[in-house]
C-alpha cells in the first residue's frame, strides 16, 4: 500500500530509507525517521484503538507523551511484548510489528462497545455504585467481567528476555527537556564549565520547533538550530546529550530518576545493549524546560478518529511530511490552530473552515488564514463531530445558539490553549500558583535548587523563552562567565491564550458524549454529576470519575476537569485546587526499576570455604539468610528422612563433620574487653580463665533474648564471640551501638570475622581420634583441653583456633582456620573421618542433635518475646552483675509474673507422630472455638537416636506443668501431647566426655 | 533519595550509606537496674514522634560505621544538621527561623 498522505516536499525525513511494518496484520510501508503514529497516518490509518471503558474507536490525539488513545502493543517475539505503547513515541524501523489492544474481535466491529449503549450504568462513579449488590457478585462476576471488559493490553506471559542497565550521575546543571528553552539553558550553563546533563524524551531535540515553521533563531529555521546547537554541545566533554530520555520522578535534594530508552527503536538490538537505562542523577541545579501541552476542545462526540490537536496536525506536516487529512476542519479558542490551518494550506491542503469560539479576535494569524482564502468564522462552536471509526463532519452554532450547519470534514484540529508542564516542578514538592489572567498555573514556591524556564513558567514567545532560559543556565553554574554569546530570535510565534472547561457543544444533557479524558473515558457531564452528588474537593472529583487517574496521569484532561468543577460548584479555580503530581510522569517499565536486580543478582549469596566439596558429595543445600548451607548428604536411593537418620545415628556412633563456618564471628579486644563482655551479655566473664569457652546469652534492653553463641577466652583482653548464622549483623550493629554511644569510655575494638575462619564441626565419640592426628602443638587429653576451652596451634601446617566445645551433647571440637585453607583442612579431616566411619551431616541433622539435647535455637524457639528465664537459661544470668543490657528490661513486672510462656519438652502419645512446628496448644480439646490457645511448637523432628518423636514447645506455665497432658488440635483430629524436660537424650551429659 | 552529611567524614553521602538508629539524647542510666518502672518506661518506651524538628541517630552504617547526632524536620525530610555522638543538642539551628 502506498503512503497516499505523504506530502512531497514537506516535513524533513529522507525519502530514501523505507521501512515495511504491520498493524493487526496488514503490511504498510514508512520511512526511517517516522513514528508509529506518523507512518500510520501517511497511510490514512486513523482507528488505532478502542477506549478503555465505552470501546468507543479512537484515533491519534496527539504526535508526543500525552497521548491517552493511540496506545497499541509491540511484539517482537514470543516473550517480547510490550503492551500500552504510545504510537505517537514509538519510533518505526523496518519489521516492526504492532497490535491494536481492547478490541474483540476486530477494531473495526467491537463487541464490547455494547457498553457504549449500557453507559448510563457506567457513569460517572460505577464502580462504587453499580456492581456493589450483592456481594459475592462482586468476586464472582462483576469484577472478572470488568477487568476483562475494560481495560488496557495484556500482559507478557513470559519472563522478560532483555536486559535493563543503571547509571549513577552527578553534575551541576540538569536541563529537562530539549526544546528552545532547554538547549539555550544547556548551552550557557555549559560554556562555564561545568557538568551539565540535557535531557529530552524524543529521538531528536528541538521540542516545539519541530512543528513552529515560523521559529528562526541565528539565520536558520528554529529546527536546523536546535540540530546545530545540539552537536556543539554534543562535542563538549562536560556535557552529556541524553535523547530518548524520560526523566520520571524529581525527588529530595535535586535527585531526579531518568529512563533512557536504549534500543526500542532498533530493528534488530544487540544482545550487548540493555532495553533501558535507568539514570540516578544528583544534580547541583536543575533547569526545568519541559515546555507546555496543548489542550483539546470538550464539545459532543470530540473523540472521533480524526479529531486531534493543532499542534499535532502541525507536527506530522511539518516534521513527518504527513497529512492528517484532505479537507479540515478547525475548532479553536486560541491562534496557535490557525498557524496549523495556514501551514496545511500552503501544503496544497483544503481547510474547510475554522470555528474560532472567540468573539472577535485580531492578530497576524487571523490575517494570513483569511489571506490564504480560509472560511473563519468568530463567536461559533462545533457541537458535534459526525462520522464513527472517522470524522466525517463538524456541526456549527452560534455559541448562543442559532441555526446549525454541518459540514463535511475527514479531521477536525483543535486548540483550547496551552497547559505548562509543572509535574516535574510539583514533584519537587514546589507549590504552583494560578494565573488568573492567563488562566493557567505556574511555578509559584520553589522547594529545591531549581528553576523553570519556558513555556512550562509561563513564559510567552521564542524571544522571551531563550532570554529566561540562557540566563538562567548561566546563572551560578560555574567559576568562568559564559563564553559563548545567547542565541539570537530572527522570528517566532505567539500565542495568547485559549479557554479551560466544557465549550457549548458539550451539552448540558445526559446522552452527549464530550470527553474531557479520553483515556478513562470521563465526560463533562460525568464531572458535572460528580459535584452534584456531593464532591466538593478536586481529589474527591478525581476519584470519583476518574478523571486523570490513566496511565496519561491527565495531560491533557487535569484543567478541563477542573474548571469544569470549579463552574459546577460556582467557585474560581484556585479555591477548588490542583491534584497532586506524582511519579511517574510517564510510565515506567519494571524492567527499568529492577534493572540488574534479577535472578542471582538480586541478592548475594554467600558460600563457604567447604561449599565446593559439598557440592561434589550431592549434598542438598538450604537458603539461610544469604548464605547456602548443606542440608543433608544424601546417599544414592536416600530421601531426606532416611539421610538424616543415618547422619543422626552416626553422629552419635563413631563422628560426624559439619560446616559451621557460616556462624557469626566477632573478635572484641582490648584492655577492657572483659568489662564490655560484661555489659553486652548476661553471664559473668572478668573471672572466666583465658583458653576457657562460656556459652553467652545477649539480651536487648528490653530483657528478651537477642542472639546466643559460645565465646572464648583466647586471652585477658582478646575474646572471640560466635553468634547465630542469622544474627551476626544485628549483633555487630548492637555492640557498635553500645561501645560508640553508651559505654565510649571503654578501650575495645570490634571486628567482624565471619568471613575470616571457616568452621569445621567434629562431633561424636571419635572426634578426638580424627582430630589429634592432624594437630601441632595443643595437648588434646581431657585434662589439657577439657569441654569448653579453647587452645591456639596449628592443624595441617596451618593456624587454628581449637575449640573444645558441642552443640550435640556428643565429645566435640569446632576447627577454626582460616577460611582459605578451609576446604583443605575439611578434605583432611574427612580422610581422616572416613577411616573411623564418620559421616558428613548437615543442618538438618544438626537441628536433630541439638533438640535431642534440649539446646535452643534463638530465632526458631525465642522469638524476641522470650526471657532468659522463660527459656530455661536462668543459670546464664550472673547474680550478681550490677549491669549488663537487659538487667532493668527484665525486672519488668510482667517479665516477672506467674503464667508466662515457657520453654518445655512435648512428647506425643502415639511416638510416631511428629508436630507441625507452629502448631498451637491448647489444655481442654472440647471447648468452644476460638479456643484458648496456650502455647505453640517451636521445634519438632523425627529421632531416630531416641526411636521416636521429640519437640519443644511454648507453654504457659509450662514448668509447672510437667507430666500433664495437653493438645494440638489439626485439621486431622486432635494430637496429645505429654509436657516433659527439654533434654530427651543422655539427660546426665556424661557423652561430653563419651 | 537524601543527602545526609557525616560529622565524621565531614562529607555528604547518598542516604542509602546510612541506617536511622532511633531518636537521640536519650541517656541510659549509669543505675539503671536501680530505676524505677516509671522512669524505664520514659526512657525506654516513650518517645516524641515530633511533626517537626526531631533529633534522631543516624549511623554511617556503609562508609566509616561511626554513630552520629542529627537534626531533621520530619515534614520536609530537611537535615538541619548533623553533629557528632556526644556532644551536646544544639542551642542554635541553622535556618531555623524560616
Ligand atoms: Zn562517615
Amino acid at each position: 500500500m502506498s503512503a497516499t498522505f505523504r506530502i512531497a516536499g514537506a516535513g524533513r525525513l529522507k525519502q530514501a530509507k523505507i521501512a515495511g511494518f504491520s498493524f493487526d496484520g496488514r503490511p504498510y510501508t514508512g520511512i526511517e525517521g517516522d513514528t508509529l503514529a506518523s507512518a500510520l497516518l501517511a497511510n490514512g490509518v486513523h482507528l488505532v484503538g478502542r477506549s478503555f471503558k465505552y470501546h468507543r474507536p479512537r484515533g491519534f490525539l496527539s504526535a508526543g507523551a500525552e497521548e491517552p488513545n493511540a496506545l497499541v502493543e509491540i511484539k517482537r517475539d514470543a516473550a517480547r511484548k510490550t503492551p500500552n505503547v504510545r504510537a505517537t513515541v514509538q519510533e518505526l524501523y523496518d519489521g516492526l510489528t504492532a497490535q491494536s489492544q481492547n478490541r474483540w474481535p476486530s477494531l473495526a466491529f467491537d463487541i464490547g462497545a455494547v457498553s457504549s449503549i449500557a453507559s448510563p450504568m457506567l457513569s460517572a462513579g460505577f464502580y462504587y455504585k453499580t456492581f456493589m449488590w450483592p456481594k459475592a457478585a462482586w468476586k464472582n462476576l462483576y469484577e472478572p467481567k470488568i477487568r476483562a471488559a475494560a481495560g488496557l493490553g495484556v500482559a507478557p506471559d513470559q519472563p522478560d528476555p532483555d536486559h535493563y542497565s543503571a547509571r549513577f550521575a552527578h553534575c551541576e546543571v540538569l536541563v529537562l527537556g530539549g526544546g528552545a528553552a532547554g538547549i539555550a539553558a544547556a548551552l550557557a550553563a555549559a560554556e562555564t564549565g561545568v557538568r551539565v546533563i540535557l535531557a529530552d524524551e524524543q529521538a531528536e531535540f528541538g521540542g516545539s520547533l519541530r512543528f513552529e515553521s515560523g521559529a528562526k533563531i541565528e539565520g536558520q529555521d528554529g529546527f536546523s538550530w536546535a540540530q546545530s546547537a545540539l552537536a556543539k554541545l554534543s562535542a563538549m566533554d562536560n556535557v552529556r546529550v541524553l535523547p530518548r530520555t524520560t526523566a520520571f520522578g524529581y525527588y529530595a535534594q535535586n535527585f531526579v530518576g531518568l529512563v533512557e530508552r536504549v534500543s526500542d527503536h532498533l530493528q534488530s538490538p544487540g544482545r550487548d545493549l540493555p532495553r533501558e537505562r535507568q539514570w540516578q542523577v544528583r544534580a547541583k541545579r536543575v533547569v526545568l524546560a519541559t515546555g507546555a501541552i496543548e489542550r483539546h476542545m470538550v464539545f459532543a462526540d470530540n473523540d472521533r478518529p480524526g479529531v486531534m490537536l493543532a499542534s499535532a496536525a502541525r507536527t506530522y506536516l511539518n516534521h513527518y511530511g504527513v497529512a492528517v487529512g484532505r479537507n479540515i476542519g478547525v475548532y479553536t479558542a486560541n491562534d496557535s490552530a490557525y498557524a496549523a490551518a495556514i501551514d496545511l494550506k500552503k501544503a496544497g491542503i483544503n481547510v474547510a473552515a475554522i470555528v474560532d469560539l472567540r468573539d472577535n479576535p485580531t492578530g497576524p494569524a487571523i490575517d494570513e488564514a483569511r489571506a490564504l482564502g480560509i472560511e473563519v468564522n468568530f463567536g461559533r462552536a462545533v457541537i458535534r463531530a459526525g462520522g464513527k471509526l472517522r470524522v466525517s463532519s463538524m456541526t456549527v452554532q452560534p455559541k448562543n445558539g442559532g441555526g446549525e450547519r454541518t459540514i463535511p470534514v475527514d479531521a477536525i484540529l483543535m486548540s483550547a490553549g496551552w497547559t505548562p508542564s509543572v509535574h516535574l516542578f510539583s514533584q519537587s514538592r514546589g507549590k504552583v500558583a494560578f494565573n488568573d489572567e492567563t488562566k493557567r498555573f505556574v511555578p509559584g514556591i520553589y522547594a529545591q535548587d531549581c528553576v523553570s524556564v519556558g513555556a512550562c513558567n509561563g513564559t510567552d514567545g521564542l524571544s522571551a523563552t531563550i532570554d529566561e532560559a540562557y540566563a538562567a543556565g548561566a546563572k551560578d553554574a560555574g567559576s568562568k562567565p559564559a563564553k559563548g554569546t545567547k542565541p539570537k530570535v530572527d522570528a517566532s510565534e505567539s500565542w495568547s491564550r485559549g479557554m479551560l472547561g466544557a465549550a457549548p457543544g458539550a451539552g448540558a444533557d445526559a446522552t452527549v458524549k464530550a470527553f474531557v479524558d479520553f483515556q478513562n473515558d470521563v465526560t463533562a457531564k460525568d464531572i458535572r454529576q460528580a459535584v452534584h452528588e456531593g464532591m466538593r474537593s478536586i481529589e474527591h472529583v478525581k476519584r470519583f470519575t476518574t478523571n486523570g487517574m490513566a496511565t496519561d496521569q491527565g495531560k491533557t484532561s487535569n484543567m478541563h476537569g477542573l474548571a469544569i468543577a470549579a463552574e459546577t460548584l460556582g467557585k474560581p479555580i484556585p479555591q477548588v485546587g490542583l491534584t497532586t503530581f506524582r511519579a511517574p510522569y510517564t510510565p515506567v517499565t519494571f524492567g527499568s526499576i529492577v534493572g540488574l536486580a534479577r535472578g542471582p543478582l538480586f541478592d548475594p549469596t554467600r558460600k563457604t570455604a567447604i561449599h565446593p566439596w559439598a557440592e561434589r558429595q550431592g549434598a542438598m543445600f538450604e537458603d539461610v539468610g544469604q548464605w547456602k548451607r548443606a542440608w543433608y548428604f544424601p546417599k544414592p536411593g536416600e530421601d531426606i528422612h532416611a539421610a538424616v537418620d543415618r547422619e543422626c545415628v552416626t553422629v552419635r556412633k563413631t563422628a560426624g563433620l559439619f560446616d559451621a563456618s557460616t556462624l557469626g564471628k566477632i573478635e572484641v579486644v582490648g584492655p577492657d574487653a572483659a568489662k564490655f563482655m560484661e555489659l553486652l551479655y548476661t553471664n559473668p566473664w572478668e573471672k572466666l580463665e583465658p583458653g576457657r569457652c562460656r556459652y553467652g546469652i545477649m539480651l536487648r534492653e528490653d530483657g528478651f533474648i537477642y542472639d546466643d553463641g559460645v565465646v572464648g577466652r583466647l586471652a585477658a583482653d582478646r575474646f572471640h564471640v560466635t553468634t547465630t548464622t542469622g544474627g551476626a549483623p544485628r549483633v555487630m550493629n548492637h555492640m557498635e551501638d553500645y561501645l560508640q554511644t553508651e559505654f565510649p569510655h571503654l578501650n575495645v575494638w570490634l571486628t567482624s570475622i565471619t568471613e575470616q575462619w571457616a568452621v569445621i564441626a567434629v562431633q561424636g565419640p571419635k572426634s578426638r581420634d580424627i582430630i589429634a592426628p592432624l594437630v601441632e602443638g595443643i595437648d588434646m587429653s581431657d585434662e589439657a583441653l577439657p569441654h569448653m576451652s579453647v587452645r591456639e596451634g596449628r592443624i595441617c601446617g596451618v593456624p587454628t583456633r581449637l575449640f573444645r566445645m558441642s552443640f550435640s551433647g556428643e565429645r566435640g571440637f569446632e576447627v577454626n582456620v582460616p577460611a582459605d585453607y578451609g576446604e583443605a583442612v575439611w578434605e583432611a579431616l574427612w580422610a581422616e573421618g572416613q577411616k573411623h566411619g564418620a559421616c558428613a551431616y548437615g543442618t538438618e541433622s544438626m537441628h536433630v542433635l541439638r533438640a535431642e539435647k534440649g539446646y535452643i535455637i534463638v530465632g526458631q524457639d525465642t522469638d524476641g518475646t522470650v526471657t532468659p528465664n522463660d527459656a530455661g537459661l536462668d543459670w546464664a544470668v550472673g547474680k550478681k552483675k550490677a549491669d549488663f543490657v537487659g538487667i532493668r528490661g527484665m525486672a519488668r513486672p510482667d517479665l516477672v509474673a506467674k503464667g508466662r510462656k515457657q520453654l518445655v519438652g512435648l512428647k506425643t502419645r502415639d511416638p510416631k507422630v511428629v508436630l507441625e512446628e507452629g502448631a498451637q496448644i491448647v489444655a481442654d480439646p472440647k471447648q468452644a472455638i476460638p479456643m484458648k490457645m496456650i502455647g505453640h511448637v517451636t521445634s519438632s523432628y523425627w529421632s531416630q537416636n531416641c526411636g521416636r518423636s521429640i519437640a519443644l514447645g511454648l507453654v504457659a506455665g509450662g514448668r509447672d506443668r510437667m507430666g500433664e497432658t495437653l493438645y494440638v488440635p489439626m485439621p486431622n483430629g486432635v494430637i496429645e501431647v505429654e509436657v516433659t524436660g527439654m533434654v530427651f537424650f543422655d539427660e546426665k551429659g556424661e557423652r561430653l566426655n563419651g | 533519595m537524601l543527602l545526609i552529611r557525616c560529622p565524621y567524614c565531614e562529607e555528604e553521602r547518598p542516604e542509602l550509606e546510612f541506617r536511622n538508629a532511633g531518636e537521640a539524647h536519650i541517656a541510659r542510666s549509669p543505675n539503671i537496674a536501680g530505676e524505677s518502672d516509671d522512669d524505664f518506661e520514659k526512657f525506654f518506651f516513650i518517645r516524641s514522634n515530633p511533626k517537626g524538628i526531631i533529633y534522631e541517630r543516624w549511623r554511617h552504617m556503609h562508609g566509616c560505621a561511626r554513630f552520629f547526632n542529627a537534626v531533621r524536620d520530619t515534614v520536609s525530610d530537611r537535615f538541619l544538621m548533623t553533629y557528632k555522638a556526644g556532644e551536646p543538642k544544639p542551642a542554635k539551628l541553622p535556618g531555623a527561623a524560616k
